[in-house]
């Protein structure tokens, strides 16, 4: 597997969908390439990072009192 | 605070690399499991919960009966009843306060003009998270941008023969803090913001809002395969943009 190869499955690889075969060879690569050891490290941080972004909003308890009535006000307008 | 080298580190001792994989959507929907009972659960749309084959059932028939007819209380009702959820969904996937406002008050007005086309086939929830995440597109491409990035010089670029031409150095310890900290959300936003439009819309959809690549792709009318190598690309990008976060940082 190369470089190239490695980024291109990565996606695949953290989904846990790469075919044991193929998964194999990842392994393999990242155990002897650093660069890619690296790479991933970051890939990873990164999709972390966005899915806090994600799990941090949560839903409020109801729409604001103030945007409610704005809402409300400006379907009669319209 | 001061500027970070950003040199390649590789005599760092390479962190574990079996960890297990997990961050796909198996991860996500065991994470929800796990936290269901809590009251700080997101609300992630998992598609067996939004799309299913569900049907309006008595009560959101009698609503919808009510808006029909053009009845004040009924617009009042549904803004109470499913107005929460999609003002998360507009903060989630917009990051702003006064966005999200405003496209919550423009999915609301659509789906008031457009009662008289529901059929029916769908939830009423379904039907207006889908008009909201329209809103939340329409207001995403709207907004003004000061730097947008070209991609090829965010993605990795690899040798005829497969190696990488810039070897990938590992996140500064910098960048790793600054993920960590109270400015993180700010400084995500700031990333994606640099992604072209096609890219930041991706993200948006399917890593911040949690849409299935099929659902993702109905939105943006593209292919679920197509979705699959942008959302690649724009997490790749994602990773240059937040390794030199450290330098942004500076004064
Ligand atoms: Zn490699």
């Amino acid at each position: 597997m190369t470089c190239r190869e490695f980024a291109e499955f990565l996606d695949a690889w953290l989904a846990g969908l790469l075919p044991a075969e193929q998964a194999g060879a990842f392994r393999r690569h990242l155990a002897v390439c650093p660069h890619c050891v690296n790479y991933l490290d970051g890939y990873r941080r990164t999709v972390d990072a966005v899915e806090q972004l994600r799990a941090a909003e949560t839903v409020p308890e109801e729409v604001p009192a103030d945007l409610v009535r704005a809402i409300l006000a400006s379907r009669k307008e319209s | 605070m001061t500027a970070i080298s950003l040199s390649p580190r590789l005599s760092q001792i390479p962190r574990n690399v079996s960890w297990s994989p997990g961050i796909g959507a198996a991860g996500y929907s065991l994470r929800l499991l796990r936290s269901a009972p809590m009251p700080r659960v997101p609300d992630v749309p998992l598609p067996s919960s939004r799309s299913g084959p569900g049907v309006p059932d008595g009560e959101e028939a009698v609503l919808i009966a009510a808006l029909r007819r053009g009845e004040d209380t009924a617009f009042a009702s549904l803004l109470r009843e499913h107005g929460a959820p999609l003002l998360a969904t507009a903060r989630r996937m917009l990051g702003c306060e006064e966005d999200a406002r405003d496209a919550l008050q423009d999915a609301f007005l659509s789906a008031f003009r457009a009662v008289h086309a529901f059929e029916g086939k769908s939830r009423l929830g379904t039907w207006l998270h889908r008009i909201t995440v329209n809103s939340v597109l329409m207001k995403l491409r709207s907004r003004k941008r000061a730097c947008e990035r070209r991609m090829e010089d965010l993605v990795p670029h690899f040798t005829d023969d497969g190696h990488h031409v810039e070897p990938p150095c590992p996140f500064s310890d910098a960048a790793v803090r600054a993920l960590q900290s109270s400015e993180s959300r700010m400084i995500l936003w700031r990333a994606i913001e640099q992604l072209p439009d096609a890219y930041r819309e991706v993200i948006v959809l399917r890593d911040i809002e949690g849409l299935s690549t099929e659902e993702a792709g109905t939105h943006l009318g593209i292919t679920a395969n197509a979705i699959k190598i942008r959302l690649h690309r724009a997490r790749q990008a994602l990773r240059t943009l937040l390794g030199d976060c450290s330098e942004d940082l500076s004064p």
